[in-house]
């Protein structure tokens, strides 16, 4: 067996091949797809389950309390424990709520969210998609998560969910802009769409340093307009609790609660995991160029000894904190000033950071 | 904005009612508003109180005068000292009765130390109500060591009935000064945390800027007073204008805007914490010696006619009216409550502004509910 | 021109506040020593609570189970909702006079408002406040507490004689 944890991809067609040789060639794809799925399902209900217990324990050490520490050691169960208790709970039909759409509005959510994770390299080899269109097929796909929140706030037949779901499509589709001409940006400068390409391309150094000024305004362009699209953080009144008890889930209970908040904290990590890939390197480890010297292949040898999907994850987990950070510290925006924040202040930002970065790379002026 | 605001019964098209109703986490206790909405703006708000009405005023005509003082405690909780000692003194002038010196400076030093813990209530639940959930915690951190204090001297944190006609219940513990001392060191340092977090902020510019506004034509009609009042230009403050107990010996800065927005009535609460300070500062060392009560009968009686005291508590003018007809029970007491006041201007300042800036601006009250439904 | 300035002026002053407000939150994350929150069922043995904290009131009983309430229903009086019951009885003297005397004093939990009077008007302070907190139960009959313990007798007062 082949397992080499620095590369997976001979791991993956050791696999490919047992399955092809004993099984006719359709029931081999099947079993190939149901494996990946059940990987990724798993993965997205573990990472699930860690994400809200570690905001949980991160908002808790902010606001200077202790935050869960009693069912496990630290609290590590605790998530699972409110997870069995949403299962148990009673699921209130609405009375004059459109039942079909009421009932499909949590699963638009999380499907939308599940079909950008199969997109992202998460290691050498663990790439489940890989398009030649990678980055358009991840802002297209996460973009269907606001028809799940509209279709929740209408079918509530709820004056408070109606008000949350029209703010929130309001801010989603806004920041859709910021997000996606942040991103061509960097598409600017490595010349492809393509996600391993992208990745590979920052062998020698990751592309925040090497397209200095305007790749960092456009990565913090992308972590403000990414907040903005999970409705997270200061940019949370479409679930805004003190002002409109609960949003546009208000009359969600039970699992489909469960669904809207696990999709909530998914998108959180695929804004963040799009983040790393894209700015910060995805898994290449931290490489400095030859530019700096013969000293520097000792040193990228010497960080190479850390697998590539550790890399990947404490990226991820960086750009994770500081959105909690943001959330936990920031009062809320009005709509108003929402959209004004979008419209005056980013795009036009934007803009001319496309351009700035069209002509550093005509002239060749980045490392 | 003035063709916005409609009367009570007329409906426009595209107009709907939302009830932000008792349960509510952001109306600070139960009361109802009810809301005509066009799209975000709001028409008109309507409060409705009463959902906890306990008939203190009537019970009051049952109790003797030692007996009211539990009850003044529940009206406007967060200044509970301020409102047993607003009875007190309404007792003691009206029988004329000298207390002793200490009395009044431990009286004015309690007095302020409930003033800052209630406005570091008000800090915290005003940045959770914009969404800055951290303030909720930092404020409640630093309202601990004062409710220590009082519990180590008076036995209770919140409620604690330690005034009492003639004088004060007990004598102050041994380790008082030196608590207070040490709490006004460790205070120091912490507030300015308050003005980087919070109020310097952007967001929190921008929410509160230009918005509630209130005229000081409005501010004394409706009867607004306290901060919110200060805020708008209306001198208002009790302290300096008929002071009471150990006020006219201290110096402290009454503080005065004019502009009346939802950003200077914040502003004035954090500045208040400061003048606070500086007064407990001044009284903590100078206590005189003497007793901690005056020679009192055990039966109380007031002779007969009408009597109003006022004192200024952490919300406004908090004024207590008895109508005395010589016995050991008042036959009327009345009790001008502040809250009850500032919120009936509320119509006149979030009609045309938006939901979430009727939230900002009935944070910046610093309404108290018990208060108006009494 | 002065309108881009303005623009970019404002843009970078709002940045430095928010980065201003990241750093006191920022502070108090890394700092996990200054959390005060006290464990409570686990630190019940070292929990102290102050003298004079308003828990609940009792009747003290020394070793020789005796207390020192006259029946006087002075406390009954001042209480100013009732929750004082004070029940006497006469009870014949070595003297053959009749002398009234503490039968049972009823103290009801649920309705005290903890506001001091009894305490302070009692004239042989036989009651006092104790420091204890956990009041709650499961059965309200339980909330009615007869203060004085079975078979306690009242502690005379000692009366001063001159020996000439």
């Amino acid at each position: 067996m082949k397992f080499n944890i620095y590369d997976l991809t001979s791991f993956n067609q050791w696999i490919d091949k047992l399955l092809y040789d004993n099984l006719p060639a359709f029931w081999a794809m099947i079993i190939e797809m149901t494996l990946i799925g059940v990987a990724f399902l798993l993965f997205y209900a573990v990472i699930g389950l860690f994400l809200v217990y570690a905001e949980r324990k991160v908002c808790a050490f902010i606001q200077n309390r202790v935050g869960p520490n009693r069912v496990g050691p630290y609290g590590i169960f605790q998530t699972i424990a409110d997870f069995i208790k949403l299962l148990m709970k009673e699921l209130i039909p609405i009375n004059k709520a459109d039942k079909f759409l009421f009932n499909l509005a949590p699963f638009i959510v999380i499907i939308a969210s599940f079909m950008a994770i199969a997109a992202i390299p998460f290691g050498l080899g663990l790439h489940a998609i890989d398009f030649n269109i990678g980055v358009f097929y991840v802002m297209a796909v996460s973009s269907l998560g606001v028809i799940g929140i509209l279709l929740a706030g209408w079918s509530s037949n709820n004056k408070y969910s109606l008000i949350g779901a029209m703010r929130s499509g309001a801010q989603i589709v806004s920041y859709e802009l910021s997000v996606g001409m942040s991103l061509v940006t960097i598409v600017i400068l490595a010349g492809s769409m393509q996600l391993s390409t992208i990745v590979e391309a920052q062998r020698n150094g990751w592309f925040i340093f090497t397209g200095h000024v305007p790749a960092f305004i456009a990565f913090l362009v992308f972590i403000i307009a990414g907040t903005a699209e999970t409705n997270r953080g200061p940019f949370d009144l479409a679930e805004a609790e003190s002002e409109l008890t609960a949003g546009f889930h208000t009359e969600y209970s039970g699992i489909k609660f469960a669904f809207f908040f696990l999709a909530e904290y998914m998108n959180m990590f695929i804004v963040a995991s799009i983040a790393a890939t894209i700015f910060w390197g995805g898994w290449m480890p931290f490489h400095l160029g030859p530019i700096f010297g013969e000293w520097t292949l000792g040193f990228n040898n010497v960080m190479d000894y850390i697998p590539p999907f550790f890399w990947y994850i404490g990226k991820t987990m960086v750009v994770i904190f500081i959105m909690m950070w943001f959330k936990w510290t920031f009062p809320r925006l009005r709509i108003d000033q929402l959209l004004k924040l979008e419209w005056k202040y980013l795009l036009p930002i934007n803009l001319f950071n496309i351009i700035l970065m069209a002509l550093i790379v005509l002239m060749g002026w980045h490392f | 904005m003035e063709d916005l605001i409609l009367d009570n019964n007329t409906i426009q098209e595209e107009e709907y009612i939302i009830n932000m109703g008792p349960q509510h986490p952001s109306t600070h206790g139960v009361l109802r508003f009810k809301v005509s909405l066009q799209g975000e703006t709001v028409l008109n708000v309507q409060p409705h109180c009463g959902y906890i009405h306990r008939g203190i005023e009537k019970m009051c005509e049952k109790l003797t005068y030692q007996q009211i003082i539990h009850l003044t405690d529940r009206m406007d909780y967060l200044s509970a000292h301020i409102n047993n000692e607003a009875v007190c003194l309404l007792v003691e002038n009206a029988l004329q009765i000298e207390v002793p010196e200490r009395v009044k400076y431990i009286r004015t030093i309690l007095s302020e130390l409930t003033r800052l813990a209630s406005h570091q209530l008000w800090w915290c639940a005003f940045g959770m109500d914009l969404g800055a959930l951290t303030t909720y915690f930092y404020g409640l951190r630093d309202r601990e060591p004062i409710l220590d204090i009082f519990e180590e001297t008076t036995g209770a944190r919140l409620l604690q009935s330690f005034n009492t006609p003639g004088g004060l219940m007990n004598d102050i513990h041994p380790n008082f000064i030196k608590r207070v001392k040490d709490y006004i060191v460790y205070f120091r340092k912490k507030l300015p945390e308050y003005d980087e977090l919070l109020t310097g902020n952007v967001i929190l510019q921008e929410r509160t800027n230009d918005v509630g506004f209130l005229t000081l034509e409005d501010a004394i009609s409706y009867g607004v007073t306290g901060p919110s009042g200060r805020a708008s230009g209306f001198a208002c403050d009790i302290r300096k204008h008929h002071p009471y107990s150990a006020y006219d010996k201290v110096d402290f800065k009454e503080i005065l805007y004019t502009k009346g927005d939802t950003f200077h009535r914040y502003k004035a609460r954090v500045e208040e914490m400061w003048e606070s300070l500086k007064i407990i500062e001044q009284l903590i060392d100078n206590i005189p010696d003497g007793d901690y009560t005056a020679k009192m009968k055990p039966i109380i009686k007031l002779p007969e006619g009408e009597y109003y005291q006022r004192v200024e508590a952490a919300r406004g003018e908090f004024g207590v009216y008895i109508l005395s007809k010589g016995e050991k029970y008042p036959y009327r007491a009345k009790f001008r409550s502040p809250n009850f006041s500032n919120l009936s201007a509320i119509n006149k300042m979030a009609a045309g502004y938006k939901i979430a800036d009727l939230v900002a601006i009935s944070g910046s009250l610093d309404l108290v509910i018990p208060d108006i439904d009494r | 021109m002065n309108a881009i300035i303005d623009y970019f002026k404002e843009l970078f002053k709002g940045i430095k506040t928010l980065l201003t407000g990241m750093k006191v939150t920022g502070y108090y994350f890394v700092h996990p020593k200054s959390i005060i929150t006290q464990q409570y069922p686990e630190n019940r043995k070292t929990l102290k609570m102050f003298d004079r904290f308003k828990g609940e009131v009792t009747m003290p009983h020394d070793e020789n189970n005796q207390h020192k309430c006259t029946a006087c229903s002075i406390c009954e009086i001042n209480c100013p909702n009732g929750s004082i019951e004070v029940i006497s009885k006469q009870v014949e003297k070595a003297d053959g006079k009749m002398k009234k005397e503490l039968d049972v004093y009823i103290y009801k939990l649920s309705m005290c408002t903890f506001c001091g009077l009894c305490v302070k008007v009692c004239p042989q302070d036989a009651i006092i406040f104790s420091q204890g907190f956990e009041h709650a139960v499961f059965n309200k009959e339980k909330l009615i507490k007869t203060l004085n313990k079975p078979g306690s007798s009242l502690k005379e007062k000692v009366k001063v004689v001159e020996v000439s």
